[in-house]
Order: structure tokens, then sequence, then C-alpha cells
């Protein structure tokens, strides 16, 4: 958002996640801020009402709050964390790719692996005549 | 950061967050921070398995209370105000020091600790109330994991209120030294991916788990 208000250079130093690159001015730096703040708060807002209505098709709800929660998510990033895809980001964000590749195949390897055994289970009422 | 700092009139006379930098190679607060970023990447995985157990376990009720019976909406919206005006604030803190502003840094701290009081509080109270209707971490493979997977934040949360109150005394003792600065630089990070996790709980965990 404001590498460009840095000095244009050929090469970029690296920058501590959570620092911004090139903020020079605290006013600037709290209306970063605001701006994130106000960003999380609509999608915070948005996800909470979208939960409880029932103007919406009920079964696209989990999906829209899934899609929101990683708007959400990415909105903390950048506004809070800094964490951005400048060139001067490239160390943090690549450390946080290879965590989130992690998060996944524990996530979605966990839910795929369970609901094959759940789906090949015996039904409980044959287990139960079985053990008599 | 470097190329602000060659900008100002030589390294010496630079910005507020020039440290001991040199030409070349990472400053010590660019190793510190991305250390910690580290950590942090290892934490989210970490709750990624808590969340995954949860997951996969929120219909194994054992005949007792599903989700839909238990989660009150309410109380999860004021704790994510909380949590989310809370990372507002650490984030004024925070520029707070970097600028060296006393009073910013102060009242930033104070109102953090408050809203992140406010969230741990109000969730103890829900962990009581289900405990109070029979529905404790004992009842069930689903209110085992959604415990160990709330409770697993909110005792961030707690070491986080720990971490803030530090911060204050150091600042407090020894103004905004370099590696106060940097333990400082560490807590905002933290506490802003503590609120991050709390967005993949709120969304995934409380308002899917309510919906349909």
């Amino acid at each position: 958002m404001s590498s460009t208000t840095g000095v244009q250079r050929e090469t970029h130093a690296d920058i501590a996640p959570g620092d911004e690159h090139g903020a020079g001015d605290i006013r600037k730096a709290i209306y970063g801020y605001l701006v994130g703040f106000a960003l999380a708060t609509l999608l915070s807002i948005v996800s909470f009402t979208l939960a409880r209505s029932t103007m919406v098709w009920t079964p696209s709800i989990p999906i829209a709050l899934s899609v929101l929660a990683i708007a959400q998510m990415g909105v903390h990033l950048v506004f809070f964390l800094h964490i951005t895809s400048g060139p001067d980001n490239v160390n943090n964000l690549l450390a946080l790719a290879f965590g989130l590749l992690i998060v996944m195949l524990l996530v979605f390897g966990s839910l795929w692996i369970v609901s094959n055994l759940n789906h090949n289970m015996m039904p409980m009422q044959d287990i139960l005549q079985m053990q008599r | 950061m470097s190329a602000l700092a060659m900008d100002a009139a030589g390294p010496a006379a630079s910005g507020p967050r020039a440290v001991d930098e040199h030409e070349h190679g990472a400053t010590k607060r660019i190793i510190v921070g991305y250390g910690f970023w580290i950590f942090l990447i290892s934490d989210i995985i970490m709750f990624a398995a808590f969340f995954a157990a949860y997951a996969v376990l929120t219909d194994s009720t054992a005949a007792g209370p599903s989700r839909r019976d238990l989660f009150e909406i309410r109380t999860v919206a004021i704790e994510t105000a909380c949590l989310l005006t809370s990372s507002l604030f650490c984030g004024l803190a925070g520029i707070g020091a970097t600028y060296r502003e006393r009073r910013l840094f102060y009242a930033g701290m104070a109102i953090t600790f408050v809203l992140g009081a406010a969230f741990l509080f109000l969730e103890l109270r829900e962990f009581a109330g289900l405990i109070a209707r029979g529905a404790g971490p004992g009842r069930s493979a689903f209110l085992s994991a959604f415990f160990a997977l709330i409770g697993c934040h909110g005792i961030h949360v707690t070491a986080g209120l720990m971490w803030l109150l530090t911060m204050v005394a150091q600042v407090f003792a020894k103004g905004f030294r370099d590696d106060v600065l940097r333990r400082m630089l560490c807590f905002g990070l933290f506490w802003h991916t503590l609120d991050i996790i709390w967005v993949a709980l709120f969304s995934l965990v409380y308002l899917v788990g309510v919906s349909r």
C-alpha cells in the first residue's frame, strides 16, 4: 500500500514482520490501522447477519462464511501485521505460505480420511448385533 | 526500512525505527521479528490440528447436546467486538512505541488490556454456563474438542495479557530502548495473530455451528 511512498530503489532491503515499509508519518500509520479496523468490522458484521438470516439459500451459508473469514484474515494480515506482497516481504510471505500449506494438509486431510472411515464403517446397529 | 534510513540525512539521523542498521545483512529487529513470525506460524499449525480434531468430531455428540443447542451468538458477537477493537488499540500502542509517544502507548495498552480481559471473562462465563448445563468437556467427543480448541485460544489470550503487563512495566522502567521495542514488535504480532485465529473460530465454529 505504502511502498510507493518510500524511495524507489533497485534493491529492496527486507522488512521485519509487523513493520510497515515507508511509514514515516505517524498519521499515515494510524490511518492504516483505522482502515483495516473498518474493513474487518464490516466483514464481521456481514458474517454475523448472514449466519442468522433466513433470506439466503441456507446450504450456501457455510461456504459464504468461510469466504468471509478468509477475506477478514487477509485484511488482518495486510493492515495489522503488514504482511504484504511487496519485495521487502518475500521471506515473511514464504514462511506464511508454507504454514498455510501445512494447515490445509492437516485440516482437509483429516476431514477427508475420517469421512472415508465413517463411510466405510459398519452401521452402529450391525456392530451391536455382532456383539451379542 | 533501510531505504528510508538512507534517504534521511545519513543513517544516524534517520527515522524512529532505525536501530543498529548496517549496510548489508539484516538488522536485529528483522531477525527477531522473523524468528517470532516463524514461531507464530507454528502456533497457527497447532491450532489447525485442534481445529481438524473439532471438525472431525462435530457430530459425535454421543446423544448429548449438539452445537445448535449450545452456542449463544450474542456472546460471541460481543467477544468478537472486544477482540477486534483490542487489536486496533494494540496496533495504536505499537505505533506509540515506534514513534516514542508515551501517552499513545500507555492508553493503547490500557484499552487493549481491558478489552482482552473482557473477552476472557465472557469466554469463562460461557464455559461455566456450559458446564453447569451438563455440557462440560467430558460429555461427548464433540464437547471435548470444542473445549480444547476454544480453551487453547483462551489460554493464549491469558498469556498475551500477562505479556502486555510485562511490556508496560518494561517501558515504564527502561523507556523505549531498542530491545524493549523489539519485544513490543513481537507482542503486537502475537496479539494480532490471536485475533486472526479468533476470526477462524467465530466464523467456522460458532456461526457455521448455528446456521442451517
